[in-house]
């Protein structure tokens, strides 16, 4: 699986521009599914299985996009002023590189600012090695990811994008590990979450699910000092989530999958995170109300372009996700 | 395009004399958020001969629907919000003063000194301020709260007033060289404007109007129009800021400035409510350098238009802002350019005519 979060987080793909990763995604999964589309808002869906009668709708999230920068002034010397795409700390800005969606690089500078001052957005910009406003080949509106390769440490991984790639990784190695299910089961990778979970909003509406939950990732309590007030830890095993600040898990999917993890005697823990929000809200929320909830993966560092998992977490979460898929679903 | 697709000219709507006293009158009348009832009426008269269905639905918006001709017609959503930042009459205290709140975003630092209308029947008031004779060192250097301000309505006007009416600032339309001035530019220009492309509805697709409410107060109206109305794509027609004043400290250039006035319409490519759809960004900036019409990019950042919850309706609808800028957005009174807002019509025009099924037949990419 190594190889397939490798390529998946090294594909640029910003909230609201991801036809490249949507692209590597759809080839990665190939003939796993029954039927692919494509919806209004760019989500790629991935049907597989057929409804049986003790099968349920079942649509499962994993967001594609990721957090970037888009321009917002060309100045005179080719120097370009930015906006963030979803939740950008600036204190992870400074000195990193960036990839523009046609292949432009560039990093990023900041003006002086006093010393020991934590800059703002407006203090950054984006040096692409031009000379002047002429012969600056980006333009307002533009949009670049950060770059950063992927990094194997054996039993940990790092880089950007871990947020949601990883998830989205866990969704597709599932897709291919499902051999039979009872279920109709819609694999969303959807769009523009670090925005505001639009595109599980809208993929949800149109596959109208009886059920449903994110894969996402959550924060790691377990580094030195001031760390998350968070129970989780790298290597714990999935976490499934009991509430985050956007919505709180139907505690019967909580149930159903404590009970599953259970009888396949695959570690767990228990996710309760007090600043974040995933696709399980937009899914709960959807026309008339769905049971919703979320299979987090904790990680360390996350929305910097450095966000470190734990290889366990990721192949436990998909055999978690497998056993969960193959049988029928009794919510109690 | 080929040579008879080509726009004939006397099909285009264009800014004139009827269309300036048309916006006097909008810009004039009162449609405070959740009260759109004078701007209503006025959408209601003028668009009556022209669209083939009208609505007026449970929010209170209009949605007028003007068919196309032959076969594979788009339907293409246009909103543009009827409702203004304003005030609501709170709580009446002695001597006909009345505490009011806001509704909408207004800066309170704006308010002492200003006129307003109150009621439907626009009943003048004063928002009224400690002459400066009064006040000390120490009070001049703190803005004043809302909940220290009061409308002064004096004997016989307070008595018709009560908990509940809304009120305006009193600014009546102005238009001087090339510049109006006036309140509620934002967003009577986008009203005006959907009016005119409804007389001029272009044939190729199906034009669904939608003049929304509560749109200062969160997207409501334009929330439950597009609902209704599901339409194949959308474009919100709004005014946004010009902030394109010059720097008075060290800084060499302004960065923020969001848009700049005479620089035509402003195309959204991201705000904090929306992702412009690529494939709309392109429909407009290519119609603008085809039809040679100035346009803009809106400095993407923050703000939001009824757009962002458009595009979320439903299964998901491809949409995009268009914006006529202007200056001094939700205070007493806004600047702008005749030409901005009759590029903004333009280019809408030349974008409308442009829609095929093929715009809309591929995968979004970006």
């Amino acid at each position: 699986m190594k190889s397939l979060i490798k390529q998946l987080v090294e594909t640029p793909g910003p909230s609201g521009f991801e036809y490249e990763i949507r692209d590597v995604i759809r080839e990665a999964i190939g003939d796993a599914a029954d039927e692919l589309r494509v919806d209004a808002l760019g989500s790629l869906i991935a049907k597989k299985g057929v409804k049986t009668e003790q099968g349920l709708r079942v649509m499962i999230s994993a967001h594609i996009d990721e957090i970037g920068l888009m321009v917002t002034h060309v100045d005179d010397r080719g120097f370009l002023r930015f906006t963030n795409i979803g939740g950008i700390n600036p204190l992870t800005c400074y000195g990193g590189r960036v990839l523009f969606m046609d292949g432009t690089r560039g990093v990023i500078g900041m003006d002086s600012i006093e010393s020991g001052k934590t800059p703002k957005l407006t203090d950054l910009f984006i040096d692409v090695g031009a000379t002047s406003k002429e012969d600056c080949p980006v333009k307002v509106g533009d949009v670049c990811g950060f770059e950063r390769p992927f990094i194997d440490l054996g039993k940990r991984m790092v880089a950007k994008s871990m947020d949601d790639r990883v998830a989205a990784a866990v969704a597709i190695e599932v897709l291919r590990r499902l051999e039979s299910t009872p279920h109709e089961v819609h694999f969303v990778f959807s769009t523009q979450e670090e925005v505001g979970l639009r595109g599980a909003t809208t993929a949800a509406y149109g596959i109208d699910p009886d059920l449903g939950f994110a894969i996402d990732v959550t924060r790691s309590g377990d580094t030195p000092r001031f760390s998350p007030k968070m129970a989780t830890a790298l290597g714990d095993g999935p976490a499934i989530k009991v509430r985050d600040s956007s919505f709180i898990a139907d505690p019967r999917l909580v149930d159903w999958m404590i009970k599953a993890a259970e009888e396949a005697g695959l570690p767990y823990q228990l996710e309760v995170l007090e600043a974040g929000g995933t696709d399980g809200r937009a899914i709960q929320l959807t026309r008339g109300g769905v049971p919703a909830g979320c299979v987090s993966i904790a990680c360390r560092y996350i929305h910097s372009p450095s966000e470190m998992v734990d290889s366990d977490d990721v192949e436990n979460a998909v055999q978690l996700l497998v056993k969960l898929l193959s049988e029928p679903i009794v919510l109690k | 395009m080929t040579e008879n697709q080509n726009i004939q000219a006397s099909k285009v709507p264009t800014i004139g004399d009827r269309q300036i006293e048309l916006l006097e009158k909008l810009c004039n009348a009162t449609a405070v958020s959740g009260d759109e009832y004078e701007v209503r009426q006025i959408v209601l008269e003028e668009i009556k001969p022209f669209a083939d269905e009208i609505k007026v639905d449970a929010l209170g918006n209009v949605l007028a629907t003007k068919f196309g001709r032959g076969e594979n017609r788009v339907r293409v959503m246009l909103a543009a919000h009827m409702d203004e930042i304003g005030f609501m009459i709170v709580k009446k205290h002695d001597d006909n003063l009345f505490q009011f709140e806001r509704i909408g975003g207004i800066d309170e630092r704006q308010l002492p000194g200003k006129a307003v209308l109150v009621g439907r029947e626009h009943l003048s008031g004063v928002i009224g301020a400690k002459p400066i004779h009064m006040t000390t060192a120490d009070e001049r250097k703190n803005k004043i709260p809302v909940d220290a301000l009061r409308i002064d309505l004096g004997p016989e006007i307070g008595e018709k007033v009560k908990p509940g009416d809304r009120a305006t600032f009193a600014t009546r339309f102005k238009r001087f060289g090339p510049s109006i001035q006036a309140k509620a530019l934002d967003n009577r220009f986008g009203v005006a404007i959907l009016i005119e492309l409804l007389k001029h509805a272009p044939e190729n697709i199906d034009l669904l109007a939608a003049f929304t409410v509560q749109e200062e107060v969160g997207l409501r109206g334009a929330r439950v129009a597009a609902y209704r109305l599901d339409p194949d794509m959308a474009i919100a027609v709004d005014s946004t800021p010009a902030y394109d004043l010059p720097h008075w400290d060290d800084e060499d250039q302004n960065v923020q400035y969001n848009t700049r006035l005479d620089a035509g319409p402003a195309i959204y490519v991201m705000d904090r409510a929306t992702i412009a759809d690529r494939r709309l960004v392109t429909l407009l900036s290519d119609a603008a350098q085809e039809e040679e019409i100035p346009y803009q990019f809106r400095q993407p950042g923050g703000g939001g238009t009824d757009a962002g919850v458009i595009h979320k309706t439903r299964a998901g609808i491809p949409s995009i802002s268009v914006s006529v800028p202007s200056r001094y957005a939700h205070s007493a009174i806004g600047l702008a350019r005749v030409d901005d807002w009759a590029n903004t019509l333009r280019l809408l025009y030349a974008a409308l005519v442009r829609v095929t099924p093929d715009l809309l037949a591929g995968e979004r990419r970006g």
